[in-house]
């Protein structure tokens, strides 16, 4: 085993916030990219604009800019609403606005505009007829949706999917930069102290490696899974 | 200058013309870094494309392994190693290497090349195993040699499947090129950065940084579907 001159449970417990932090920006996409998707393909003017302008905005924009801006404008924005609640009411409201949920509410964000494009495209793969179907059986909207369109849309969005959790899951290296104490950051701390940069970084590049190799698999699983009625020529 | 604009900064605190000028070098930097890493992944990657198609595991298993690795992992640790790494080389700091990799420039061009020359190689990669077997066999049974037969038929026809992914990964590289800023470069990010812990004004610094980088984006789409309808001329429906 290498020696990692004490920093070893520092490094576990960053792996562990990485996968905190990707699990959950990846529930806040998931969330982001259905009402997306939904909004893109709804008959509502205003609901497509919004979501046009959503997924356009977070497209243009890079990723660290944003957490940036959402790190520390997040702050001045949650002072200034702390000292208007006490100034007009007299509450005393504070709250710290930590890298952590920073980092959250970005990954989440950005994925949730790619999530949305990718759910749009598999919403339209659903052949229509099911729908009517379903409709004709007098079920209900929610129904149609979690009984009929959920399934058979899960299997044209998964690929797009699991390469959007691939980026995701590289892209929580980024939270390091505004100081969440994720693996990253541990190993750059100890990199430096120690002077020795590869001894630290290439067992974190290997953690992040091993992290997507096991996605693709467990994706090729659900996959296989998801297409289990489907007749494939060979 | 024009005077509305003249005395629009001379009204504010932030952006004065000397906040506009460091915006200006770190649009420099972006762009320089950003275009260079580009010109050499591309030039590395069609090389590397066509030995990763090769039967022979010999010569595409290095390829691929190199492309698992700069795909499977963070850039920001690339950076990180190649970065710091490079000055830890034992005895880097007597040879005529060390000039050129003291800065931040140079380790981030290197890190940002190897990594956009990783994606690009699978896009090409992709492009080419996709190639219709009749083009081929068409150009075999002209009798096109190998080398021929690469330049004429299978790398042009390739270019025109590769260039919508390869778009994405121009754009991508747009924005990951902000964590140059982590290096102490001082890119557009990097700019930014120094404009808010001066002011201590998040949206003004970042909001403002980020329009620059959406109307660079666009103007990359809007290049990027030009090309695309160049390229792609040949296909469209004729339609009167």
């Amino acid at each position: 085993m290498i020696d990692l001159k004490g920093y070893g449970p520092a490094l576990l417990d960053g792996a562990v916030v990485t996968i905190e932090l990707a699990l959950l920006s990846l529930a806040l996409s998931l969330a982001l990219g259905l009402i997306g998707a939904s909004a893109k393909l709804s008959k509502s003017r205003v609901a497509i604009a919004i979501a046009t302008t959503y997924t356009t905005l977070i497209r243009g924009v890079p990723d660290l800019v944003m957490m940036l801006l959402f790190y520390y404008g997040g702050q001045v924005a949650v002072n200034n609403l702390s000292d208007y609640l006490y100034d007009a009411y007299g509450v005393d409201f504070f709250f710290q606005f930590d890298p952590f949920i920073a980092g959250v509410l970005t990954i989440g964000l950005i994925f949730g505009a790619y999530m949305a494009e990718t759910f749009r495209g598999a919403f339209l793969a659903v052949d229509s007829g099911q729908i009517e179907a379903a409709r004709a059986y007098g079920f209900s909207r929610w129904r149609t949706f979690h009984r009929i369109i959920l399934p058979q849309m899960l299997r044209h969005a998964l690929p797009g999917l699991g390469n959007n959790w691939q980026v995701l899951l590289k892209t929580t290296a980024l939270v390091s930069i505004i100081g969440l104490t994720d693996m990253v950051r541990v190993a750059e701390e100890a990199a430096k102290a120690e002077r020795m940069p590869f001894h630290f970084f290439i067992p974190v590049a290997f953690v992040y490696l091993s992290l997507t190799a096991i996605s693709e698999l467990f994706i090729k699983w659900l996959t296989k899974r998801a297409n289990v009625g489907v007749v494939q020529g060979s | 200058m024009p005077e509305f604009l003249a005395e629009l900064l001379s009204q504010n605190d932030i952006f004065t013309a000397s906040t506009i000028m460091e915006y200006w070098g770190g649009l420099v930097t972006t762009v320089q870094l950003v275009f260079l890493s580009l010109v050499l992944g591309l030039v590395l990657a069609v090389p590397l494309a066509i030995l990763r198609t090769s039967k022979n595991p010999l010569i595409n298993a290095p390829v691929w392994f190199y492309t698992y690795i700069f795909r499977g992992t963070p850039l920001l640790i690339q950076l990180y190693i190649i970065y710091y790494g490079l000055a830890q080389i034992e005895g880097i700091q007597q040879t005529f290497w060390w000039e050129i990799f003291r800065g931040a420039f140079y380790p981030a061009l290197l890190a940002f090349t190897l990594n956009t020359a990783a994606y690009t190689t699978e896009i090409i990669r992709g492009a080419i195993v996709a190639t219709p077997s009749g083009e081929i066999e068409a150009a075999k049974a002209y009798g096109m040699s190998w080398a021929l037969r690469m330049r004429r038929i299978i790398l042009p026809s390739a270019a025109r499947r590769a260039v919508q992914a390869y778009s994405n990964e121009v754009i991508f590289m747009l924005h990951a090129s902000a964590i140059a800023s982590v290096v102490t470069l001082v890119d557009l990010t990097g700019a930014a950065r120094n404009i808010y812990s001066r002011f201590y004004a998040p949206f003004d610094a970042f909001i403002f940084v980020a329009l620059i980088y959406m109307a660079l984006t666009f103007m990359l789409v809007f290049a990027f579907r030009k090309l695309e309808n160049y390229l792609l001329q040949h296909q469209r429906p004729v339609s009167g």
